[in-house]
């Protein structure tokens, strides 16, 4: 317990009091907010991605392999879609956690300028069950915990650079700018950094259409998967 | 036990595939209500597929499979909400204690909180364990664990339970105990399937025994019918050096097996193997009634499996 907390809300608040106070020294203004506030607000979307990911890799694969924990509930009336179903909002939930300390750490420091950005809640919720099904996927693939490096280094880390977080995504070239719109975590952080700056969001149907889409289609790949490792 | 009683248990011709290798190949497999049925094999024998379709955790690939009278393609929810199983390897969750472990176990076949208050302390008094109800799992002894896997199978009250090799790697004390908890269980009008490696173990709990090997049946019949089937009486072992010339001279109804060092002759009459070990070292021979191991043995051969 004490270790999850630290690597998930330990992890980004040393991340963010460095950079933010950090590099905001010079960069001082970023898309017309404190270089602290477009970093905090990004970095709530990005430990939603992560918090959820790495749940639904790491302990997923425990509960199903050296545990068997899925093998002693298929023996109970619920099947694979409730375990699924169960992991997917476990995961969400623990984004929401990690997701809600860190705006309450950037609220507290004065990043948040009205009480409107409680509603970036549901949209941090609705993001980790988006990064928690294709983590499902993978760990429903996996032979083994070194099996998550390729989806942390092929698309975990080139999210968490190029999706918003750090930058505003139009500061990139422009066929780069066409790809990001692909990737989920862009959606996220377009919603949230709004949301939590208290500023209109644009285009919030699309963002979450988007986001919605992509977690609909990978939980349904990630229910299939999963039941064809534990269904033999 | 009037014949017209509805089985428990019915497959014909249940198989299963996997990538194309029969692990299962058409076994028949009836089991009536309130006896102990114990499924005999060594490893890879087809025993853990066929639990595992039982349980409607692996689909068959051919054949039929009721349980209480319902397909369990059709009524998996149905059917385990009737049954209990005690798995092979442990799987006890780590993140709870004890009572805790009961308690998730029971909310997974919506037994309301009021059921569980009445349950659980019960079951733990039963497998001994409730001084231990607020310990976390990892402390628990393999012993332990085994037996509050054991009441965690029976939080649902299941009228079908499954043990599958429900005391290996246990110390006497622990499999006695085990031993003694199947038999209130049947006692208490349960039907249990159980698998296991020890003879002298389904020679005592099992009212019916089926043997299989390579998914199919070599035998089927109570303990003592199989060993009137299909062994002799009475075994002599002789360990070490093998009198050649004594067992030559041994009338031909004895049949003589080679087991490594050891030479196994078994006969239905006493009295030439008595004369046999007359002429032996006491700790070089031993003379005793055929039991289970020696059916098991010569049913499923005596070349180490995988």
């Amino acid at each position: 317990m004490g270790a999850s907390v630290l690597l998930h809300f330990g992890e980004p608040l040393i991340y963010l009091l460095g950079l933010g106070y950090g590099l905001g020294r010079f960069v001082g203004e970023m898309a017309g907010m404190p270089y602290f506030t477009f970093l905090a607000s990004g970095f709530i979307a990005w430990s939603a991605m992560n918090v959820a990911s790495m749940e639904s890799m790491w302990s997923v694969y425990t509960r199903m392999v050296p545990q068997q924990t899925y093998e002693a509930i298929l023996a109970t009336p619920a099947e694979v879609d409730d375990i699924v179903i169960g992991e997917l909002l476990w995961c969400a939930t623990k984004s929401l956690f990690s997701g809600s300390a860190i705006l309450a750490v950037a609220a507290l420091l004065g990043a948040v300028n009205d009480w409107t950005a409680v509603f970036a809640l549901p949209v941090i919720f609705l993001t980790g069950l988006c990064f928690a099904a294709p983590g499902l996927i993978i760990t429903a693939l996996a032979r083994g915990y070194e099996y998550f490096n390729f989806y942390m280094t092929l698309a975990m880390t080139p999210m968490f650079i190029l999706c918003g977080v750090f930058y505003p995504i139009n500061t990139l070239p422009a066929p780069m700018q066409s790809v990001v719109q692909f990737l989920p975590l862009t959606h996220a952080v377009q919603i949230i950094r709004p949301i939590v700056v208290g500023e209109p969001v644009t285009n919030l149907g699309l963002h979450l259409g988007t986001l919605g889409l992509f977690g609909l289609v990978t939980s349904w790949i990630a229910t299939i998967l999963i039941r064809r490792r534990l269904i033999q | 036990m009037p014949i017209s009683a509805p089985l428990l248990v019915h497959c014909q011709n249940l198989s299963k595939n996997f990538n194309g290798k029969p692990a299962v190949a058409g076994l028949d497999l009836d089991i009536p209500p309130r006896i102990c049925f114990g499924l005999l094999g060594p490893n890879g024998a087809g025993k853990t597929t066929t639990l595992r379709m039982l349980l409607g955790q692996s689909p068959r690939s051919g054949g039929t499979l009721e349980i209480f009278g319902e397909d369990i393609e059709l009524n998996r929810r149905q059917i385990r909400q009737r049954t209990g199983i005690v798995p092979q390897a442990d799987n006890l969750d780590p993140d709870f204690t004890v009572e805790e472990n009961l308690r998730i176990y029971g909310s997974y076949f919506r037994l309301p909180t009021h059921e569980m208050d009445r349950r659980i302390p019960q079951l733990l008094d039963m497998v001994e364990l409730s001084a231990r109800a607020t310990d976390r799992i990892d402390t628990l002894s393999g012993g332990l664990k085994r037996r509050l896997t054991l009441a965690r199978a029976l939080v649902n009250e299941p009228e079908f339970l499954v043990l599958d090799e429900p005391t290996t790697g246990l110390d006497p004390q622990a499999r006695h105990m085990i031993w003694s908890l199947v038999h209130r269980m049947k006692r208490n009008g349960k039907t249990i399937l159980l698998t296991t490696h020890y003879m002298e173990e389904a020679e005592r709990l099992c009212d019916q025994l089926m043997i299989i090997d390579n998914g199919t049946l070599l035998a089927q019949d109570s303990p003592t019918g199989l060993i009137r089937k299909y062994c002799e009486s009475d075994v002599l072992e002789i360990r070490g050096g093998i009198p050649k010339e004594a067992v030559g001279r041994l009338p031909t109804s004895c049949r003589t097996e080679h087991a490594g060092e050891s030479l196994y002759i078994y006969s239905n009459h006493a009295k030439p193997l008595l004369e046999l070990a007359q002429g032996l070292p006491d700790t070089a021979c031993l003379h005793r009634h055929s039991d289970l191991e020696d059916v098991f043995l010569r049913l499923t051969g005596r070349e180490l499996r995988g």
